[in-house]
């Protein structure tokens, strides 16, 4: 990873100062973490991602990837809310950035450090995110939208909302638009918790949502489009840098803790010097599948046929739907073989090898967004896919 | 004899896309190009239409052909048929 550009070196600080000394806190109390994210706000890295000349950073996707690594290195939670915010953010940049209300919202976003969480599943569709129930109901210049949600992600602390929708009361369940809500003009009504095994300061308990707004808000461009190029892919790469942290922060823990153990004894090579070369050789194939589709996404969604070429095709949903299941299934093996290597000190809480939040918040990466679900819609994928 | 065949394919599309699209309201009312996506046509429901669309016109679609902007409407579907089977 490179560590060297300004935008890394502040996620560092942000990661170092504030994000590690509250992990644990967040992670015990399953509270947000206010204290890292005020931090990415002070530092500009919620804009990250918006062009310079409309005030941001102009951010790469493999930067942003880098960053959500660099915070998941000392607290899941928080590296996850980063990379929530950001595809949201890239979802605008990219797909709403020719609608004047949006490009004045991006330079408000830049001043004032906006947080975007997403509102997608719901009440009778669950997770899926491709279909809808509730509808965007507009009456002149302005909507109206009522959102029955399963779940939301830091919804009590975001400051705006990006909702999926039916087009209009008549649509089809599949034909949703995009709307950003913003926090003067919605209403949540939190209807249950948040404590789970882990990634608990993502605070995500289920709401209803009532909200207005203008009817500019609602995005052109149908969310099925804005899904296949922009908001599957680019999840599933920035979660990589998430599982990619996690994952690198119980492999660091083991690593040192074999390192003490060859101090103590110079001159044998400890038995669980063995287990950890396994384990660094499953964290590189990890690091490898996670690279390897950023560098295609890259060069796809940049290319001038990104709306209807390669990231479009089916082949192309197969193989992040891959990296997503592959990565997800690798992150909890490695924690726990990281655990194994430790033994009793990882397994003790107060030890400074613990592993207990790495592996809870690891088994959230094929159950949040679960894996059968992806896999089914793989399996209907390759009933017409042929590899030819 | 030409506009003859063409419309019999788009005919048989039709009849597909009513037996495997799961739209929720008829296509009869549907244009040859208007959106089957924007009609409620899901992903997974594409699969169906297009494992349908292969066995009718006796044909397969190579993988370049399996994305939205293939199937997203009468028209564009009866065009990757024609060029599959000149």
């Amino acid at each position: 990873m490179d560590t060297s550009s300004p935008l890394r070196q502040a996620a560092a600080l942000v990661a170092r100062e504030f994000a590690a000394p509250h992990a644990h806190v967040v992670d015990q109390e399953a509270r947000f973490p206010i204290e890292a994210i005020n931090a990415l706000k002070r530092e500009k890295l919620l804009s990250a991602y918006v062009p310079v000349e409309l005030g941001g950073a102009g951010a790469g996707l493999t930067e942003l990837v880098d960053i959500v690594e660099i915070l998941a290195r000392e607290c899941a939670s928080t590296a996850m809310i980063f990379a929530m915010h950001q595809i949201q953010v890239i979802t605008l940049v990219r797909h709403a950035a020719g609608n004047p209300w949006y490009v004045n919202y991006l330079r408000e976003l830049v001043e004032h450090q906006y947080l975007i969480a997403s509102v997608t599943s719901e009440v009778g569709v669950g997770g899926e995110m491709r279909r809808s129930n509730c509808a965007v109901e507009v009456e002149g210049q302005r909507f109206r939208l009522v959102k029955d949600a399963t779940t939301i992600s830091y919804g009590a602390q975001a400051d705006d909302l990006l909702v999926t929708a039916r087009r209009n009361p008549d649509a089809a369940n599949s034909d949703q638009s995009l709307v950003l809500v913003r926090k003067a003009d919605y209403m949540l009504e939190q209807k249950g918790g948040w404590d789970t095994m882990g990634m608990r300061g993502t605070c995500s308990p289920p709401f209803l949502m009532t909200s207005s707004g203008d009817a500019a808000q609602i995005i052109d461009m149908p969310f099925g489009d804005m899904s296949a190029q922009t908001v599957v892919p680019v999840s599933h790469l920035l979660w990589g840098g998430c599982w990619m942290g996690c994952a690198a922060a119980a492999v660091n823990k083991a690593r040192a803790f074999v390192r003490g153990q060859a101090r103590a004894n110079p001159g044998s090579v400890p038995p669980t010097a063995l287990r950890l070369a396994e384990l660094v050789s499953m964290m590189q194939s990890l690091r490898t599948s996670v690279q390897a589709c950023l560098t295609e996404y890259e060069a796809l969604s940049a290319a001038d046929d990104a709306a209807v070429g390669t990231l479009t095709s089916m082949a192309y949903s197969l193989k992040m739907n891959n990296l997503k299941v592959d990565a997800t299934q690798a992150l909890p093996m490695i924690v726990s073989k990281a655990l194994s290597i430790c033994g009793i000190l990882g397994y003790k809480n107060d030890s400074k090898f613990s592993m207990s939040r790495h592996l809870r918040d690891a088994h959230s990466a094929a159950i949040m967004v679960g894996n059968d679900r992806i896999l089914a819609t793989n399996a209907n994928l390759l009933l017409v896919l042929k590899d030819d | 004899m030409k506009i003859r065949k063409l419309n019999m394919s788009k005919e048989q599309i039709r009849q597909v896309l009513k037996e495997h699209g799961k739209f929720s309201a008829g296509i009869d009312a549907l244009t040859d190009d208007a959106d089957l996506y924007e009609a409620g046509m899901t992903s997974h429901a594409s699969v169906n239409v297009m494992l349908a669309l292969e066995d009718a016109f006796d044909l397969e679609f190579p993988d370049r052909m399996l994305k939205r902007s293939v199937f997203e409407s009468i028209n564009t579907i009866h065009a990757a048929i024609e060029e599959l089977t000149v």
